[in-house]
């Protein structure tokens, strides 16, 4: 998604190529072609459809009609707004808290530890060791961790700092927490590609240019390593947006912390309300697809890409 | 530096006893060196010697283990580099690939809030002719071109002090020797110091006022180029700048004005003025163009130094003037230098000849040559012809 973003914007090397169509080119798409319409399209076009479907009439729960119902879309906007606005808030603020933390991890071993290459790998070795592990069972065992038994929330309760009444999970607090924590590595990559590949002599030359260490980071060291920035944010923003499993009753959520993938997966697979699952989901779909091409477009990344 | 003003001139840079550590190694030992305000200081001496370090010193860049940096006569040696009044033009350019190049001369005024940035960014581009490019970014420049706005960067800011880390090291030959006119009549026009770090002796040699030439992080010796060509010091000097033919041999006589060193039997006169030792083993050496070839042994005359006979062992002919090498018994191979003033070589390979010149044109070494081991400039055009040469020599034989 993130990287179909980009390739609008570098499509015009390409153009002179895709002049001199050649039938071996097309032949080697293929399989991308059919995958794509097969798993990508067929799915699409049938959610659009399913997300107009009105109930039959006299049938059971879970029987739909092919028809035209837009009102399904008005019924769940008006009734989910408070999900759909948490949604974004959430996965904005864990985008914004994995950024704050990423960046100057990805500095450090990008930047500062180019002298010391096993400290590097080691560093980024920590980075990625986390994925052996499922994220279910690591967001499970936050779940124990900030549960009201547990020894944090205890402490905490002891040295006053929570309310006697006090819950950690099912929070806001807790929710944002498990998104930051399970995304931070999908920040700290590319940006440490990015800040890896970062050419110091720039920074020399800004100091050198009479700019202090902190407008040297402001003017040189940020916008060339915007690209990171940009592939860092979507691909947490995107996947944080449409999480389920961080703002769960079962896991770090409650009910009153539902994002949209809750709502999404209640509607499909308990109350068997497809129409308005799929609403919601097309819905979710087109914000992303509107906020990340306004975000990739004023980023101007284009030319560092 | 005050901010919203520029430096109204030059100001003298002066480095009191500098020393330079990195692990294992000292870069720099012992460093004592005054460059006058308005100057053209070139730094001089082979990749590894120092320079480059000297010169990030004094921008900043590095700290020195020991020793006091001097600007204008203010202490800058605990300055960070932001706050000297000192750019630089740096080898790679290091132009931001973000920003326009208007943007980029226009940098370092911003950061210090000096009115009318982009009116005077414009000036400054004008001032290299690339004003026209303003709105480009750096990578769709040649260059030679950015060579110019990296130029334009540094001296939009009016520093005090210049520094230039081999900025012209990129560009081919011809370009080369055009932006080296170009430097020069920018610092006259603007009055700046300008510091500049090269190992091409050509390019210190046209530029400078005051050459350094720097070897194993110490300065061998300082001087007006003319003066460090005609009278070197030192084995390295002589070699390094231009090419020398260097004797050693005892002092076998001196009057008032003159010693003369006994070579293999061959007796050198140098006057006392221009030798740096008088006494026990003594190097003295004389550039090839001073040597003049002789068919015959050349008459005895006072006034002159003769070798020989020696055999020509290579003739390469360059343009203005031919190259000869020629063996002399006992005391090694000489170079010759002669202007082409005469149509064809004056001597042919085998052939025996002498070789003459002026005492005057003598001159007599301070260190001992087997100290520095003869050192040939690798971007000396004579050299890379004759290794071209004596390589495809081997080639057709193999052949």
């Amino acid at each position: 998604m993130a990287f179909a973003a980009f390739s609008t914007a570098t499509s015009p090397s390409t153009e002179p190529v895709a002049r001199r169509r050649s039938p071996v080119a097309l032949f080697l798409l293929l399989p991308g072609i059919l995958y794509l319409v097969l798993f990508f399209l067929t799915p699409l076009v049938s959610l659009l459809l399913t997300s107009v479907q009105a109930p039959r009439e006299f049938g059971d729960i879970g029987q739909y009609d092919y028809a035209f119902r837009w009102q399904n879309y008005v019924e769940v906007v008006t009734t989910y707004w408070p999900h759909i606005v948490r949604s974004f808030s959430y996965a904005l603020a864990a985008t914004f808290f994995a950024l704050l933390i990423s960046y100057p991890l990805a500095y450090f071993i990008g930047v500062k530890a180019r002298r010391w290459p096993l400290l590097q790998s080691l560093m980024l070795v920590l980075v990625i060791a986390p994925f052996f592990i499922s994220f279910l069972l690591r967001t499970l065992a936050w779940k124990q961790l900030f549960s009201d038994e547990s020894f944090v929330v205890q402490s905490l309760k002891a040295l006053s700092l929570l309310g006697p009444e006090a819950h950690v999970t099912g929070t806001a607090f807790s929710v944002i927490f498990g998104l930051t924590y399970n995304f931070i590595p999908f920040m700290t990559l590319p940006l440490y590609t990015t800040l890896e590949r970062l050419d110091v002599r720039y920074l020399e030359a800004g100091n050198d240019l009479y700019a202090s260490p902190f407008q040297v980071f402001r003017k040189v060291t940020i916008p060339l390593s915007m690209p990171g920035i940009v592939a860092g944010t979507l691909l947490t923003f995107i996947p944080a947006a449409g999480d389920y499993i961080n703002a769960s009753r079962d896991f770090l959520g409650g009910t009153g912390t539902q994002m949209m993938g809750n709502v999404i997966e209640a509607n499909f697979l308990v109350l068997q309300n497809y129409p308005t699952a799929a609403a919601l989901s097309i819905i979710l779909m087109t914000v992303i697809l509107v906020i990340v091409s306004i975000y990739v477009k004023r980023s101007g990344t284009e030319e560092l890409l | 530096m005050a901010v919203g003003a520029f430096a109204d001139r030059g100001a003298d840079l002066e480095l009191v006893g500098i020393e330079k550590r990195f692990p294992g190694f000292t870069a720099i030992e012992n460093l004592n060196l005054t460059i006058p305000a308005g100057s053209f200081f070139a730094l001089l001496g082979p990749s590894g010697c120092g320079k480059t370090t000297t010169l990030r010193l004094v921008a900043g860049l590095e700290e020195p283990t020991s020793g006091r940096i001097l600007i204008g006569g203010a202490d800058v040696t605990n300055q960070k580099s932001f706050q000297r009044p000192v750019n630089t033009v740096f080898q790679s350019y290091a132009l931001f690939p973000h920003m326009t190049v208007l943007e980029n001369v226009a940098f370092g005024l911003r950061r210090r809030k000096i009115g009318d940035p982009v009116a005077k960014a414009h000036e400054a581009l004008l001032l290299v002719e690339l004003d026209h490019l303003a709105h480009r970014k750096p990578q769709q420049l040649s260059g030679g071109q950015q060579q110019r706005v990296a130029l334009a960067r540094a001296i939009v800011n009016r520093p005090s002090l210049l520094l230039l880390d081999e900025p012209l090291g990129a560009l081919d030959l011809k370009l080369r020797r055009q932006m080296q006119l170009e430097l020069k009549t920018i610092q006259e026009e603007v009055g700046l110091t300008f510091l500049h770090v090269t190992h091409d002796q050509e390019e210190a040699m046209t530029m400078a006022d005051t050459i350094a030439v720097m070897n194993k992080g110490r300065i061998e010796q300082m001087g007006q180029p003319q003066e460090l060509y005609e009278l070197p010091k030192t084995a390295f000097v002589a070699n390094f700048l231009g090419q020398s033919n260097l004797f050693t041999g005892p002092v076998v006589g001196a009057t008032s004005t003159a010693i003369a060193v006994d070579v293999s039997g061959q007796k050198i006169v140098v006057p006392l003025g221009r030798a740096h030792r008088v006494l026990g083993e003594v190097t003295v050496g004389v550039r090839p163009e001073k040597l003049t070839l002789h068919a015959q042994a050349p008459t005895h005359d006072d006034g002159c130094n003769v070798m020989g006979p020696g055999r020509v062992i290579d003739v390469s002919f360059s343009g203005v003037s031919t190259q000869y090498l020629v063996a002399v018994p006992g005391v090694g191979t000489l170079v010759v230098f002669a202007q082409n003033t005469a149509f064809g070589p004056a001597a042919h390979v085998g052939a025996e000849v002498w070789l003459s010149w002026n005492i005057d044109h003598g001159f007599g070494l301070d260190d001992d040559p087997d100290d520095a081991p003869r050192f040939e400039a690798d971007l000396d055009t004579q050299t890379i012809a004759r290794q071209r040469r004596s390589s495809l020599i081997t080639e057709l034989e193999e052949a």
